[in-house]
């Protein structure tokens, strides 16, 4: 359980951070996202100890950890460039926290070698991470960080710096590795796709402020104002109103609550397809699928008849 | 073709002609001579006080270098940029010039000096003032081999050692110190050479007192001057020999800071 209260830091005059107060529940998958600059890293860091706040507190595990030196927080930190240690084998780099807990040198090998089977990386011991693509590096960093059994894990956006095949695959990886190990994970993206998919909690961060949190439902369907229904997913604007476009309905003749659009384009991608729409000289546009733009026979020119389906929640403009 | 042949030419005034005549002199008369006029008393009295000099100097400008390096590239503070410029301030100055500023502060009439003589310590004309001197002039060279791999290295693995449980001085030695080896060596080895060669500040400073506060360079030029050019060259090409083994090393570590 990690509580953060009233927290406020700034670097120089610049406040980066504005009365933060989050909890983490033990055992939680939790996700600070948010743009770059959104003070979101910085967070993490205070929670490591790597920053100290200017006001405000930290607790974990109900231990006051504000001004407690990092390597005393029994925190595991996983950067975005991995931080390997070069001159180290891997085996030397997940033994690191252990080697510093004079633990015993049996012990040591038993635990390092079981890490580094749960990280598919047990016939990579006596590598150097030079030797490692970016995925294995951070899988490495990973272990490193789980081999002192910390009580927190906290990771800095971790698959930012690979390529995207490979971010999806440690995305999946990373979900099923905490339904094994459980240990509460914090981590940092500003990739709303990832949060979605990886976290069970969504810490929506914006200009130094807690913007919105829940569940990666709630955050996405019922956002609490304009900005994070943006930075969720796609959105468009109706009649003064954010709407996702696959909440818009098109219909051939009016009904009840639409309003007539001329069609401008129709890009097909795959099943799925974008009607690009003009509504009283604004622009919109709805996703739909390709078996009601066949039913309707669309084609640029076409007048249709457009509305936010019952299931969506329009958020008004202000 | 011809600024190949001029660049040779300039190259062989200036540096294979002088150094090889001082190498063909010392060997003229066979290793037996070059060698007992290396092992004469004054000669190895004086290889002893530069080796002494030389340690100290180097013992400390690597304790400060490493230490001024990690300042300048992991901290913030105020004069940072002064401490920067200071650094390479032996750059700039002659070593005659630090020599008689040494002699203004620590000499029998200076501020410290007098006060440090009252106490029974002797700085001028004395192996701490030759000590002094050749920090001084060396001190740079540490520093600057050491700053630019620190800075390409980054803080992020001192940071995850310390998440890690490591304190300052574990992280210092076991993430760090690896971390910056190569530029170390070669720093630590070009200060050693310059502290071997150094000649002007040192004369300054230890009073040449033959037998006492004589190292090697000084040791060169006062037999030169009493027309025993057997000694005065055997121990110059003894120098250049450290030197061009000093180099070789450096070249050697080179690479792979």
């Amino acid at each position: 359980m990690i509580q953060v209260r009233d927290v406020n830091k700034s670097f120089g005059v610049t406040p980066v951070l504005r009365d933060i107060n989050v909890d983490v529940v033990s055992g939680s998958l939790t996700a600070l996202l948010g743009p770059s600059g959104g003070g979101k890293s910085t967070l993490l860091r205070v929670i490591a100890g790597l920053e100290t706040p200017d006001t405000g507190s930290v607790v974990i595990s109900g231990v006051d950890a504000t001004r407690m030196a990092p390597q005393k927080r029994n925190v595991g930190f996983v950067f975005q460039h991995y931080a390997a240690f070069k001159h180290l084998s891997v085996f030397r780099n997940v033994a690191f926290g252990l080697e510093i807990r004079k633990r015993p040198k049996t012990e040591i090998r038993k635990r390092v070698m079981e890490l580094l089977e749960l990280v598919h990386l047990e016939s990579f011991a006596e590598r150097y991470p030079s030797q490692l693509s970016g995925g294995q590096r951070q899988r490495m960093a990973l272990a490193r960080a789980l081999a002192v059994e910390p009580q927190v894990l906290l990771l800095d956006e971790p698959f930012g710096a690979l390529d995207a095949q490979v971010r999806k695959e440690l995305r999946a990886w990373l979900r099923r590795l905490h339904d094994e190990v459980h240990v509460t994970t914090v981590f940092v993206t500003h990739d709303q796709e990832e949060a979605i998919e990886v976290a069970d909690t969504i810490v929506v961060l914006a200009g130094g402020e807690v913007v919105q949190s829940g569940t990666p439902a709630e955050v996405y369907d019922n956002p609490a104002n304009p900005f994070v229904m943006r930075f969720l997913g796609p959105v468009t604007e109706l009649d003064g109103h954010l709407v996702r476009p696959h909440d818009l309905e098109l219909f051939s003749a009016a009904e009840p609550g639409t309003v007539p659009a001329t069609v401008a384009r129709i890009t097909r991608l795959g099943f799925e397809v974008r009607v690009e729409l003009e509504v009283g000289g604004g622009e919109v546009w709805a996703q739909a699928t390709r078996n009601t733009v066949d039913r309707l026979g669309l084609r640029p020119g076409d007048t249709v008849h457009v509305r936010p389906s019952e299931a969506a929640k329009p958020l008004a403009l202000v | 073709m011809v600024k190949r042949l001029i660049v040779l030419i300039y190259l062989l005034f200036l540096l294979v002609l002088p150094v090889g005549l001082i190498a063909w002199r010392t060997f003229g008369d066979g290793l037996g001579a070059f060698f007992e006029a290396l092992t004469s008393s004054s000669a190895l009295h004086a290889f002893q006080v530069t080796l002494i000099v030389a340690v100290w100097a180097v013992v400390l400008n690597t304790i400060f270098g490493v230490g001024a390096a990690i300042l300048l590239v992991r901290h913030e503070f105020p004069g940072k940029r002064l401490l920067n410029a200071l650094i390479d301030l032996p750059m700039a100055v002659s070593p005659v010039v630090v020599g008689l500023a040494l002699i203004l502060v620590y000499g029998r009439f200076g501020p410290f000096g007098g006060w440090l003589e009252g106490r029974g310590i002797q700085i001028i004309f004395s192996t701490p003032g030759m000590v002094l001197a050749t920090v001084f002039v060396a001190l740079p060279l540490v520093v600057r081999a050491v700053v630019p791999v620190l800075e390409e290295l980054g803080d992020e693995q001192e940071q995850a050692a310390t998440t890690l449980g490591a304190s300052r001085w574990q992280t210092f030695l076991r993430i760090t110190l690896p971390g910056i080896r190569w530029a170390l060596a070669y720093g630590v080895v070009l200060c050693l050479a310059r502290s071997l060669g150094e000649y002007g500040a040192v004369a300054v400073v230890s009073g040449r007192l033959v037998d006492q506060t004589q190292t090697l360079t000084l040791f060169v030029e006062e037999r030169f001057q009493n027309f025993d050019q057997p000694a005065a060259f055997a121990a110059a090409t003894a120098l250049a020999l450290i030197a061009v083994l000093t180099l070789l090393l450096t070249k050697f570590l080179r690479p792979k800071g």
